[in-house]
């Protein structure tokens, strides 16, 4: 489902602020897999995310989604493979618009906008219908601004929009790091839900190694700008914190101590 | 202060405001729609009213001249997007740029710096001559504009334009093509320009090369007038573009009234400023003093 060939991704190549991100970073996804992402700040995680959505290009490598390289493709031409739910909620939603014309702007993603109105009554019944399964009362709030919302709102409304066109592939770039632990776990339960119920691919970087190890079906550990552990099947079915910590110090030949996954 | 002359001037005010109002709705596209802050208002608005008038001259159809003010506008607008979007030139300067050069384009329309037009030779859509033809006809531009875009606004296109002036990244992420999306809203907001540049040339009986001097300041500042003074009453995206066209008509009374008091027209283009500035400092200044009530709220509890 999703192949990363090699990739390399250097920031302000030359200068003193010269950061190498991505260090022939490797990975293979299969259809369906759930893959969480742990690892240090710096580790290349979000770049490994912001390198499959083309929000630039990377110096070298491939990046392949259900057999289409992509590689080469702008950001918007990508979108129609990907669904993301971005760690700001802000990010993932148009403040000023209204909700339903946000849901209306995801459910065109991969489609030629043109001179057609641009909501229908119908998809305003579809998006009622969905809204309601958040539980989270706005089915009633339709023409509400979503800049009104909160972040927890925000968010659970992005990951539907994120999923209003089966993407092939799923990212999650901590999208509960931003929320309180309750609504975290709310977000959370919602993403595992929607995941489930769609066969979904998806990738979810989390800084919460408890998360990391009861979500999905695959973990893998980045660090220093490639993968440095992963864990799948009945091996990440069986595996606990201390394991993980034990496995990290192996695997970096170092503690893994300078992070907030420690602390939760 | 001379009432009778005041309330004389006042007409002459409305028809000025109506007819600088769709400039005005021009700049909300890109100031307030797109996020952009578009300099090619100064240029553009000339190229409308230079090509208008030369067509004109030449005996074309006055309507026929508008709609090649209006696509003038647009190809001023494009410009300044290819700029932006394609050599990455940031948005103040793009406009800048095109501005700049549009002063050798307009005086290569007009061959020169000023081309009269008399409306006792030519069959002129509106002149000062007669204010309330021009007040209505220019109202009912207005009132056609605002009801095309709203339409425009509120369709996939027009929404992912809105979409990209609001939040660029979640546009892109759902797929959006955020450049296109930018050069098409530059290229309506000059085209309303171009259209109000051959408007105004008539109104006033000549196209000059200096008429658009300034003009982004006065479409700004109706623009924040409208949002300021009617933005609690107007929410409707049609209803924003009426504050915006009272906000154009609001300045013109106010200019009407500086004049009365004694200015010079050429102390007009400070009070311009003065007053930009005024209603840009009201919403900063409030802000301010709702963060620092916030604050005192917390330390208090």
């Amino acid at each position: 489902m999703l192949e990363l060939k090699e990739i390399y991704k250097t920031f302000n190549p030359n200068s003193p602020s010269e950061k190498k991100a991505l260090k022939g970073l490797n990975l293979t996804l299969e259809q369906g897999d759930f893959v969480t992402i742990i690892g240090g700040n710096g580790a290349g995680k979000s770049t490994m995310l912001n390198a499959i959505s083309g929000v630039w290009p990377v110096d070298s490598g491939q990046i392949v989604i259900d057999g289409v390289d992509v590689t080469k493709l702008p950001e918007h031409k990508r979108a129609i493979y990907l669904g993301r739910v971005f760690q700001d909620p802000m990010t993932g939603t148009a403040a000023d618009m209204e909700i339903e014309e946000n849901l209306a702007l995801a459910y065109r993603r991969g489609q030629t906008r043109g001179l057609r109105w641009g909501i229908t009554a119908k998809e305003r019944g579809e998006y009622k219908t969905l809204l309601k399964t958040l539980d989270l009362g706005l089915e009633s709030r339709l023409r509400a601004k979503v800049g009104l919302l909160s972040g927890g709102q925000r968010q659970a409304l992005t990951l539907l929009m994120a999923t209003l066109k089966k993407p092939k592939l799923l990212l999650l770039d901590e999208h509960t790091a931003a929320l309180d632990p309750k609504t975290a776990a709310k977000v959370l339960a919602l993403s595992d839900r929607i995941i489930e119920e769609h066969g979904l691919t998806a990738l979810m970087v989390t800084h919460n190694m408890k998360d990391a190890i009861a979500h999905g079906n695959r973990l893998i550990m980045m660090g220093d700008g490639h993968i440095v552990l992963d864990i799948k099947g009945e091996e990440k079915k069986k595996l606990t914190v201390e394991d993980l910590l034990q496995k990290f110090s192996v695997a970096s030949g170092s503690e893994f101590v300078n992070d907030r996954a420690l602390l939760s | 202060m001379n009432v009778t002359a005041l309330m004389k001037a006042v007409p002459g005010s409305v028809a000025q405001g109506l007819i600088w109002g769709l400039l005005a709705i021009g700049v909300y596209i890109t100031y307030k729609v797109l996020d952009y802050a578009d300099l090619t208002v100064d240029g553009s608005l000339c190229t409308g009213g230079a090509v208008a008038v030369m067509l004109m001259l030449s005996g074309y159809n006055p309507y026929v001249a508008l709609i090649c003010a209006g696509i003038a506008g647009m190809l001023a607008g494009l410009v300044t997007g290819i700029f932006h979007v394609a050599f990455g030139i940031p948005a103040i300067l793009s406009g800048i740029l095109t501005q700049l050069g549009l002063y050798s384009v307009n005086m290569r329309i007009m061959g020169k710096s000023n081309q009269a037009i008399s409306v006792d030779k030519y069959n002129l859509i509106l002149s000062l001559r007669d204010v309330p033809k021009a007040i209505l006809v220019s109202g009912i531009f207005c009132a056609v504009m605002i009801t095309i875009l709203y339409w425009f606004f509120g369709t996939e296109l027009g929404r992912s334009i809105r979409a990209t002036g609001n939040n660029e990244n979640m546009s892109r992420a759902q797929g959006i093509n955020t450049k296109t999306t930018k050069v098409i809203g530059l290229m309506i907001s000059n085209g309303m320009v171009g259209v109000a540049g051959a408007l105004y040339a008539q109104y006033q009986g000549n196209a000059d090369v200096n008429m658009g001097r300034g003009a982004i300041v006065i479409g700004l500042a109706a623009v924040i007038i409208g949002g300021v003074l009617f933005g609690k009453i107007f929410r409707n995206f049609a209803m924003r573009l009426v504050g915006v066209i009272f906000g154009a008509i609001l300045y013109f009374v106010v200019i009407a009234i500086v004049l009365q008091l004694g200015l010079e027209t050429t102390d007009l283009k400070l009070v311009s400023a003065l007053i930009v500035a005024a209603f840009l400092a009201v919403p900063y200044i409030k802000g301010q003093h709702r963060i620092n009530g916030k604050k005192g709220g917390k330390a208090n509890a």
